[in-house]
């Protein structure tokens, strides 16, 4: 057992080490606090503990005290003094490095009063900011592994099965297929060839803007392992793996550890908590290739074999890893587990909708003003995450639409903003839960421009195994590219669809099948856009700048800016015409569109249309 | 190091949860505040903050805070701290010594009965207008 745990202390200051605070130097700030807190000889009073993600990476470095709950934000080392000797010694919060929601004009001080955190419910993420994720016991603290000891000795393998399936989890790694019916399949697959079973964990994720996964494995990997575990004794299998991205440093060293102390205290190994069941778990690093995340091609990786999907079926269920029934769940869906055996099916699915159950972490990024880790459950609606959670759009500005479900998502217009968040609604309109990414985008955004984006993303990421993704993805990125130069023909729109329904029609897997989702989704809701582009040669939105004509407006220039001649400095082609207190010009012949005159002026006297 | 049984697991739950236990939203049964502002901590309220800790380290424990916080506004009497009794109104306890924070601890935080002498008064000034 760890030492620190057996001293009290009055206080514990939780520091924030996830992945983005650490990038925020939250190790820094660790430091500094233990200087400090040394320095005024309260070491034998106040803990330090780093703990994983805390979700509100918008303003990290965070701190949050306990008991108290008292939530710091945005820390810079030289607050630091300040707030040991103020708080810490002396009793007095130090307002001032709280969060003050925009509009308001004090802080809020208590984590739990907060907008962001209010209206979540915490499953997957029930030890967030509460357990330091290299401490096994801080984890059993919390109940961890008590749903493996239940699993272990008081449930038949039926029993947790039957449990499962009745929560109605499903998949939270996109699909959303039930867990339970595909563990029953597993369970009931045949082990002819050589009696093994394999459980893997996905921890592929590579949609743009996604981090759940990487935030839980950082945060919490006994809560993977324990979730592994019971699934494994549930369909009869002995070793587990583990694949997760080798671009998240932090989340292989984190399980790394955390296995090596469930191994230490038997909880993996053979016969663990003396039940006479042996299990243990293998990492896998994948080497970042978005389709590895495809549950085929993942498995090919893990063999050694180039990552390529192969048809299903057969199923992994049937023929998975080295042709033995393998059953692969994403980390949301294995940390929701030891959960579920807890405190039962019938909880979990109190929680959500009639066809969505429990919760579901997103991660929110984009034009929002509260970027970061939220979960919430299910059946909540867009409006809830994007203006009570998500404090709304920066600046201001108008909310446009939001991207779900990654490259294999779309974007749900703003007009939809009451749409509850469940894997058939999403569906419905076009999109698709996917892992859980959700990138708000405001009315600077230009739809044509996201889609080629998407587009880029999944061409650049296809295998190439089959032809309809190789091709198809790159036929409708150079249609897009065209479009977003002002080179767009009548044509494009049906072509874009035409292409778009073969490939989804005929792609070998799900990134293809799914590929065209984003161009798709767009031409829905926002055609008049693509319209715009391809027959009236503008970009409404400004953003694809070969459609802009940059003009000065003359007046604002001399009254304002008196000619500060700034443009004309920075204009790399020579287009801008005046000097210092005279107004300038551009020279439209001259202007290769590069948009720098527009950046850099302080009065905005340069225009676009 | 050995495998773990359930028992052990058990032990390591309630020991660990003994330490992390503050972290949590619960509600407590009792709560200590020593007021540390800087005339408490120079008539010695850290000394008394630790006389706190160690009886607080001895017992088993879960529901009872022990905090600080500024200026109690008596700077003549400090040290000082305040025990609140759930359900009960707060006691304010001046010119404190660590055998009578250990007093305290043991006879009112413990066993429920307030110590008159070392008393200011009961209750708390009017924090709403």
């Amino acid at each position: 057992m760890e030492k620190e745990n057996e001293k009290a202390y009055r206080m514990h200051l939780m520091v924030c080490a996830g992945t983005a605070c650490v990038s925020n130097n939250s190790f820094e700030i660790k430091d500094a606090l233990e200087k400090e807190i040394k320095k005024q000889g309260l070491e034998d009073e106040i803990l330090v503990v780093t703990t994983g993600c805390n979700g509100f990476c918008e303003r990290g470095p965070l701190l949050v005290v306990q008991p108290g709950n008292i939530f710091y934000q945005q820390l810079e080392k030289k607050n630091i003094p300040h707030l040991v000797e103020e708080h810490f010694l002396k009793g007095r919060p130090v307002k001032k490095l709280m969060y003050k929601p925009p509009k308001e004009k004090s802080p809020v001080p208590v984590l739990s009063d907060i907008n962001f955190f209010k209206k979540q419910v915490l499953v997957a993420l029930r030890n967030r900011g509460l357990v330091d994720p290299e401490k096994i016991d801080e984890y059993i603290a919390r109940d961890g592994y008590s749903a493996l000891a239940k699993a272990l000795t008081e449930m038949k393998a039926e029993q947790i099965l039957n449990e499962v399936k009745n929560s109605g989890l499903r998949g939270r790694g996109g699909g959303g297929f039930p867990t339970g019916i595909k563990w029953e399949f597993v369970r009931k697959a045949s082990t002819s060839n050589g009696g093994e079973k394999y459980i893997v964990c996905n921890g592929d994720e590579g949609d743009p803007g996604a981090f759940m996964d990487r935030s839980i494995l950082e945060a919490d990997p006994h809560s993977v392992i324990e979730g592994m575990i019971i699934g494994a004794k549930a369909m009869g299998a002995n070793k587990g793996i583990v694949y997760v991205r080798n671009e998240y440093p932090l989340a292989v060293s984190r399980l790394n550890t955390a296995l090596r102390q469930a191994r230490d205290y038997g909880l993996l190994g053979k016969d663990i908590l003396g039940s006479g069941f042996d299990f243990d778990i293998k990492i896998v690093r994948g080497a970042g290739a978005f389709v590895c995340g495809e549950e085929t091609a993942l498995m090919a990786s893990i063999m050694g074999r180039l990552g390529e999907p192969r048809p299903r079926p057969p199923y992994p269920a049937e023929k998975g890893l080295w042709g033995h029934p393998t059953c692969i769940n994403n980390v949301e869906s294995w940390a929701n587990i030891p959960t579920i055996i807890n405190r039962g099916a019938k909880w979990f699915s109190s929680i959500g909708t009639d066809t969505s159950k429990g919760t579901k972490v997103f991660s929110l990024v984009g034009k929002i003003n509260n970027t970061g880790l939220v979960e919430v459950p299910m059946g909540i609606t867009l409006r809830e995450i994007i203006e009570d959670i998500g404090g709304g759009i920066p600046e201001g500005k108008k909310f446009k639409a939001v991207q779900t479900g990654g490259p294999s998502g779309g974007c749900i217009p703003s007009e939809k903003i009451d749409l509850p968040i469940d894997y058939e609604s999403l569906t419905e309109v076009g999109s698709m839960m996917g892992s859980g990414g959700m990138v708000v985008m405001d009315e600077d955004t230009c739809m044509v421009d996201v889609a080629k984006y998407f587009i880029s993303f999944t061409q650049n990421e296809s295998c190439g195994k089959c032809t309809p993704c190789r091709e198809g993805t790159k036929a409708m990125y150079e249609i897009l590219d065209r479009i977003t130069k002002g080179e767009g023909l009548e044509e494009d729109i049906d072509l874009l669809e035409d292409l778009a329904k073969s490939i989804k029609d005929s792609a070998l897997c799900g990134l293809g099948n799914t590929a065209p989702n984003p161009v798709l989704t767009t031409l829905r809701y926002f055609r008049d856009e693509y319209e715009a582009h391809i027959k009236e040669k503008k970009c409404p939105a400004h953003v694809c700048r070969e459609l802009n004509t940059y003009y000065i407006d003359e007046e604002t220039c001399l009254k304002k800016g008196h000619g500060c001649d700034m443009c004309r400095k920075n204009c790399t082609a020579d287009a801008i015409i005046g000097e210092t207190k005279t107004a300038h010009k551009i020279n439209q012949e001259k202007c290769i569109k590069c948009g720098v005159c527009y950046d850099v002026c302080r009065f905005d006297a340069v225009k676009v249309k | 190091m050995p495998k773990l049984t359930i028992d052990d697991l058990k032990k390591i739950r309630e020991k660990t949860k003994r330490r992390t236990e503050l972290r949590e939203d619960g509600d407590y049964r009792a709560k200590i505040t020593v007021h540390m502002g800087t005339c408490g901590i120079a008539a010695g309220a850290r000394k008394i903050m630790n006389a706190f800790m160690e009886e607080l380290e001895k017992t088993d424990a879960t529901d009872i805070l022990l905090t600080n916080s500024g200026c109690a506004g008596l700077c003549s009497k400090e040290p000082m701290a305040t025990i609140e009794i759930s359900g009960q109104a707060p006691v304010k306890y001046i010119e404190l010594t660590e055998k009578k924070a250990k007093e305290i601890f043991q006879k009112h935080v413990m066993e429920g009965n307030l110590i008159k002498k070392y008393a200011l008064g009961k209750g708390s000034e009017k924090t709403d207008a």
